[in-house]
């Protein structure tokens, strides 16, 4: 693909000392996803990152629900930035996109609108008498992946490069909506072709899918998914996005947004019993994977550590490809090493 | 240093202009064109709307009757300085020679809109991406390429307009005036050269404000089928087979569609070109998009409020090939007025 005009627009990601927010919806459905990226920074990169354990909801799933209004949404906020200001940090870093998005909304309404941070200011303090500074940089831990993408490539056990045929696999990025589509300069190479995650994949070996539905929503959509009876609208959206990538025959899709990732891989089980269809060729689905997960096996992390077993399209296929190693006996071993018993299978896409 | 009535910056349609007539009224004039050839954007127009006329007649006219004598064009020379000298400008060029006159013509014109800006439109990145100006360069060889070859099926061909204009985004809220007819024109010749073929206009509003382009936009639709959408385009991907699917909302059926194209053709809109933007902020007279300011739009419109300094044509804003003649006309008036009290 040609290079594009905002391909050279690069935001400002903090050089260190990051204060780490953790999302609710990563947690419980990527499980190895944020201790992987603590890792990364730490272990991999030798940067400072805190976890403060105080920490607790953005309530951005709330809010673009419309039933958190925009003040107590933006007071909880300012409560995270009270906790980063309190351990001597300014540099904010969400590990959902959605918190990312809010963030960037409540600064941007702050900057145009100084009388609302004003009373946020006041909230904060008359519940919780605590008082913040505003961070000077907010970045998404893609952003700080994406800044270092050439150093974890040096310290890579593999690449991103079908094993048997040398060719490298063809990957498919989506980025959540609200990574840049609010704000395009918040994001690495701007709103339409984001090169965020692009950028690692090609770093990594990879080449990627340029689909006629590349920029489509993922089908989360907040109340699409959380009003039952809208649920149509958002499988229908994940349908035509996999049917729009399918033809081309991508070996895994890789996000940065937790709601992409889970409902790109879980509608996938989705469709399968609704239609009998899946979108790969050999009927396992197309493995989805967060950025830390796909950095996590690249660098040779166990991948039942990065919680693989949880995906719904599984990734031994994908391991395979690649020739990374590992143990199935471990798949479903539980941290003392006992043998859990292993989830029920679905009908139509294979595991 | 040389010494002439009058520098004129631009040696497009405007800048021509106004150097044939006042060199027909005897005034020593110099023009400086940036590029090679002289004819600014009537060398990148085939036919001119809304009567067809082929652009390189305008241009000959133009070159046929300036008065040689009275003119010196020196090509391939842009302005770096410009200042005030005891009374007279003088006006350093990018060969480092200095000139003097008693008058400026500021003619430096616009460039069209950077079409890779929208990228959301694929221009750069799609080969079935095009611009007015590409498609132009086509149809002044009589064939269409489509990147992609077919035997089996229609040509579609889609035109966007307000590509860069009247856009937000791209920080172009004005309107380029231009392209609504443009579009229509190029939509005729592309049925005339691919008559087997679809072509669909996906357009805000049609502003056919001219004379003429009413009746032109009717032709389009009775005698050459071209149909037109109203809604604007939200973006264009690849397709598996290597052509672009457009997506938009007609307003009027309001429903999305999606449709498959074989080319598209971004109607770019109307920039002040870097010329005009370097000149309108060295003599600080220049609007927040970089256009030259003239000293007042209804009376004195090619007047700048640096005297001796004169303006003509889409350096200031977006005019028609016709308008900008008139315009030149105007401002050699001007000029020649304003050297008689001298
Ligand atoms: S002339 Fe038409 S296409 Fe061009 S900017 Fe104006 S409305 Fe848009």
């Amino acid at each position: 693909m040609n290079r594009h005009h905002w391909i050279e627009y690069q935001k400002a990601v903090a050089p260190d000392h990051y204060f780490f927010g953790r999302s609710c919806i990563r947690q419980t459905f990527f499980t190895g996803s944020e201790t992987a990226f603590i890792d990364i920074v730490e272990k991999e990169l030798g940067l400072d990152i805190c976890d403060d354990a105080r920490q607790h909801t953005c309530t951005g799933i709330g809010y673009h629900s419309d039933i958190i209004p925009f003040l107590t949404t933006s007071t909880v906020i300012a409560r995270l930035f009270a906790l980063m200001t309190e351990k001597g940090y300014k540099n904010y870093v969400p590990s959902c996109i959605t918190t990312f998005g809010l963030m960037s909304e409540i600064l941007e309404t702050w900057e145009h609108f100084p009388e609302t941070l004003a009373q946020t200011r006041e909230a904060l303090y008359k519940a919780t008498k605590r008082e913040f500074e505003v961070p000077e940089n907010i970045s998404h831990p893609c952003d700080i992946i994406y800044k270092y993408r050439n150093e974890l490539k040096q310290k890579m056990k593999y690449q991103l490069v079908d094993k048997n045929t040398g060719e490298p696999l063809k990957v498919v990025d989506h980025i959540g909506c609200h990574y840049a589509k609010i704000f395009p300069t918040k994001g690495i190479g701007g709103a339409e072709f984001p090169e965020v995650l692009s950028g690692m994949v090609e770093s990594w070996g990879g080449s990627i899918v340029d689909y006629a539905e590349r920029r489509q929503c993922c089908g989360f959509g907040f109340r699409n998914y959380l009003v039952q009876a809208d649920r149509g609208y958002s499988v229908s959206n994940t349908y035509k996005k996999l049917e729009s990538m399918a033809p081309y025959e991508p070996d895994l899709i890789v996000c940065n947004c937790p709601g992409c990732t889970m409902f790109i891989d879980k509608w996938q089980y989705t469709i399968a019993e609704m239609e009998g269809k899946t979108f790969d060729k050999y009927g396992y689905g197309i493995p989805v994977l967060t950025y830390e997960e796909l950095a996590g096996l690249l660098l040779g992390y166990d991948p039942w550590k990065l919680g693989f077993q949880i995906h719904q399209v599984q990734i031994e296929p994908l391991l395979d490809k690649i020739g990374i190693k590992y143990n199935p006996e471990e798949k479903f071993a539980s941290a003392s090493g006992k043998q859990l018993i292993p989830p029920e299978k679905p009908v139509n896409l294979k595991v | 240093m040389e010494k002439f009535d009058i520098i004129i910056i631009g040696g497009g349609p405007a800048g021509l202009n106004a150097a044939m007539r006042l060199s027909n009224m005897n005034y020593k004039t110099l023009v400086l064109e940036k590029e090679k050839v002289i004819g600014g954007k009537l060398n990148q127009w085939d036919k001119l709307f809304p009567d067809f006329t082929p652009a390189i007649d305008v241009l000959k006219y133009l070159t046929e009757n300036i008065k040689q004598e009275n003119t010196q064009i020196s090509t391939s020379t842009s302005v770096t300085k410009i200042d005030k000298s005891d009374n007279l400008w003088k006006v350093t060029d990018s060969n480092n020679n200095e000139y003097l006159a008693d008058a400026v013509l500021i003619t430096t014109g616009f460039d069209v809109f950077d079409a890779r800006r929208k990228e959301e439109y694929g221009y750069g990145i799609y080969p079935c991406v095009i611009t007015s100006v590409d498609l132009e360069k086509m149809l002044e060889t009589g064939t269409i390429n489509f990147p992609i070859e077919t035997s089996d099926r229609r040509r579609r061909i889609a035109f966007i307009q307000c590509v860069g204009s009247r856009d937000e985004k791209s920080g172009n809220h004005f309107c380029s005036r231009n392209c609504c007819i443009c579009a229509v024109k190029q939509a005729i010749e592309v049925k005339e050269v691919v008559p087997d073929s679809d072509v669909y206009c996906f357009y805000m509003d049609l502003r056919m404000f001219g004379q003429h382009y009413e009746e032109l936009y009717r032709r389009s639709q009775q005698e050459f089928n071209v149909n037109f959408v109203r809604g604007r385009v939200s973006e264009i991907a690849p397709t598996f087979d290597n052509r672009v699917v457009l997506k938009a909302e007609d307003t009027l059926l309001s429903r999305p569609v999606k449709m498959t194209f074989d080319l598209v053709v971004l109607m770019v809109g109307m920039n002040p070109s870097e010329g005009t933007k370097t000149l309108s902020s060295l003599l600080d007279i220049n609007d927040e998009y970089g256009y030259v300011v003239s000293q007042d739009e209804h009376v004195a419109d090619n007047l700048t409020n640096k005297a001796g300094v004169f303006v003509a044509g889409t350096c200031k804003r977006q005019l028609t090939v016709p308008e900008t003649m008139k315009d030149a006309d105007s401002a050699a008036i001007e000029i020649a007025n304003f050297l008689n009290r001298r």
